[in-house]
């Protein structure tokens, strides 16, 4: 089973009419994924994908009327921090949030105001969750992953995909490969999900593929080294990024030397996790121990 | 996005906010226009975005109109970090009884706003830190409260301020807040904050940083983008939904996603070559969007060589392939184009190139392998 939501959760996608959420969402219906209702404001009565599934005009409404247990946020990134507002208020469990470029005040107004409740947010600018064969919330391609032991952590999207890919090639296979996101402030960390990696009776073996900018990995090391017992493997991109500009991601950033690639990669081989140096190593590593 | 100090004063000024009176100056005869009005003393400070002007001698007094002259030409020729000075502040010079140094920035790792104020406010503040972090007052905002007053009187004592002064300071901080929620700013510094003729607060110094995520809400502000050359191709790749980051190498690579892209950059230097650009198309990217991408960098003279490397899991690569083809029908290609396509309808799209002189790579190691070989024999 995947880890964090269980394989038959019921979801709602917000931004369903859009273009991205209209595609995506008619991907994970085709994955298997328990897709029960859209929300656009103004759009509410209307039947999308094939008139399969309902569009409200609120969370609220969508809930009340399916039942759905998590969200799915398309929203373009004006209108994002309103959605994720509207998703926490409404008490889902689970909100992803694959929008990028949200502005940073209106995370930290998010961010706060989820202090006091009981939803977890994966993202912003998360490609989400993928557990192979059995359910994908968010745009992670299905079709790039077998299902197998190995627990992925990525603060990036295709990048994931490139060596998720690889790892399939090399005959391994994921249990559940998820998205924190590329964004400054995140709703949800490593440590929270290396904890579920750990518990997970399906994963043997935790991949974390981190980038420069923030503390993330730091925190993550610091986590491993406390709680893991399984082992970690970790990969660091960014070491050729000049200091001070934003590579894509707003958060891959480095403002401090404890952003850059060099410090990351330091922390992470003084706590004994086993580093690939490059992305053509990553199978191999993996696969012999 | 950074704002030029002069405009940065501007918008101090329009949220009341005391600045020192002084007006912008492109040449000699304008700043000794402006030195007529503000005499006998002036200060004359390089506007570039970057800390360390006054250690580079972009900031100094003058105190004659031949002074004015001699000081405005002298830091007008100057490269301050690499960056050439076109514009300068002629202000009022201030007599200066005690220095500080108050910022509102956003503290990404907590994610929450944070107050910080020293008593050892000017030029030397940042290595003052690095030896004793004490040194800085660091106090975190609520985001849905806001700063408070209360907060702002502990930061007042912090610094030791005088009493007499803290209703003053507390206006000013507070103005400081506003202006950071409402221009969305990622952070605003005043540094130094001066106590000047015993019983006045003036914003000696401004710095305003826009959150580039909240530029699209803030029309009232686009007349204050004076970019530089670099940010400019930065700024336009981004009008295009495209992010580009301009590094010092001459092989020129476009990829899709952020992550994939550091990734292809950092195989690109572990082989030893040198990438020229940061170039995202972003996750889905369609044709116009690679071929905007690809005319960046065709339009760049240092790139010798053009990597391509793209994961299609959203994107298709049909899709970037008839990109590229519209530019190719219109523009031969002169250098080197290397590509590699992998992932949703990559067969389809490499059937489409097939016969435009591309050389294919089999995966992202061999497209680096071969980019930076390539690099390598076309330098002359």
């Amino acid at each position: 089973m995947s880890i964090l939501v269980k394989n038959d959760i019921s979801v709602l996608v917000q931004g369903i009419t859009g273009k991205e959420g209209h595609f995506h969402a008619q991907k994970m219906l085709n994955y298997g994924t328990h897709i029960v209702a859209g929300v656009t404001p103004g759009k509410g009565g209307d039947w999308v994908l094939d008139g399969k599934i309902p569009v409200f005009d609120s969370v609220k409404t969508a809930i009340e009327a399916t039942g759905a247990e998590a969200s799915v946020i398309f929203v373009p990134a004006d209108h994002a921090a309103d959605a994720i507002f509207e998703a926490v208020e409404a008490q889902l469990q689970y909100v992803f949030c694959v929008t990028e470029g949200i502005p940073m005040q209106d995370m930290m107004r998010v961010k706060r105001y989820m202090q006091t409740s009981e939803t977890q947010l994966i993202g912003p600018n998360s490609p989400g969750l993928l557990s192979p064969g059995q359910v994908k919330l968010g745009i992670i391609p299905g079709e790039i992953a077998k299902p197998g032991n190995i627990g992925v952590i990525s603060r990036s999207g295709t990048l994931t995909y490139e060596i998720v890919n690889e790892i399939s090639k090399a005959g391994a296979g994921i249990s559940t490969c998820i998205g924190i996101g590329g964004d400054p402030i995140l709703g949800t960390g490593y440590p929270e999900l290396l904890e579920l990696f750990e518990a997970d009776p399906d994963t043997e073996k935790i991949l974390i593929v981190g980038e420069i900018g923030g503390k993330f990995e730091e925190n993550a090391v610091r986590y491993i080294s406390q709680h893991n017992t399984k082992p970690v493997y970790a990969f660091i991109v960014g070491k050729s990024a000049p200091e001070g500009r934003r590579m894509g991601h707003a958060g891959a950033i480095i403002e401090k030397r404890a952003g850059s690639a060099a410090y990351k990669i330091e922390l992470i081989k003084n706590a004994g996790i086993r580093l690939a140096s490059s992305i053509e190593e990553i199978p191999a590593l993996l696969l012999k121990s | 996005m950074r704002i030029q100090e002069y405009q940065s004063k501007r918008i101090f000024s329009h949220y009341g906010i005391p600045i020192p009176k002084g007006r912008v100056a492109i040449n000699a005869i304008i700043a000794d226009h402006i030195y007529e009005e503000l005499q006998p003393d002036v200060v004359i400070k390089a506007q570039v975005l970057t800390s360390g002007r006054g250690k580079a001698g972009g900031i100094r007094l003058a105190k004659s109109a031949e002074q004015v002259e001699e000081i405005t030409n002298d830091i007008l020729s100057l490269t301050i970090k690499g960056m050439p000075v076109k514009k300068i502040l002629v202000e009022e010079a201030i007599k200066i009884d005690q220095e500080y140094f108050i910022a509102i920035i956003t503290d990404k790792d907590a994610g929450q706003p944070a107050l910080m104020a020293s008593k050892y406010g000017g030029m030397d503040i940042e290595d003052a830190v690095r030896e004793n972090s004490s040194v800085m007052y660091s106090l975190p905002i609520d985001p849905l409260a806001g700063l408070l007053e209360f907060q702002v009187r502990s930061a007042a004592l912090a610094v030791e301020l005088p009493k007499q002064l803290w209703d003053e300071f507390t206006t000013i901080v507070l103005a400081l807040w506003k202006l950071y929620e409402e221009t969305d700013a990622d952070s605003v510094e005043i540094n130094p904050l001066v106590i000047s003729e015993g019983d006045k607060l003036i914003a000696l110094d401004a710095k305003v940083n826009i959150d580039d995520n909240a530029i699209y809400r803030h029309s009232e502000l686009s007349e204050y983008f004076d970019l530089e050359e670099e940010d400019r191709m930065e700024y336009q790749a981004k009008k295009y939904g495209l992010s580009y980051v301009k590094l010092n190498g001459n092989i020129g690579c476009m990829v899709n996603g952020a992550g994939l892209a550091m990734a292809t950059l950092d195989l690109l230097s572990d082989q030893g070559g040198k990438p020229a650009n940061f170039l995202d198309i972003g996750g889905g990217a369609n044709s116009e969007k690679v071929s905007s991408g690809l005319k960046i960098l065709m339009q760049d003279e240092r790139v010798k060589v053009i990597l391509i490397n793209i994961f299609g899991g959203i994107t298709r690569c049909d899709e970037v392939a008839k990109g590229l083809l519209s530019v190719f029908e219109n523009t031969p290609i002169e250098i080197p184009v290397v590509i590699r396509l992998a992932g949703t309808n990559a067969r389809e799209g490499l059937e489409m190139l097939k016969d435009s002189g591309l050389i294919v790579a089999e995966n992202i190691v061999e497209a680096a392998r071969i980019s930076v070989q390539l690099s390598q024999e076309n330098k002359q």
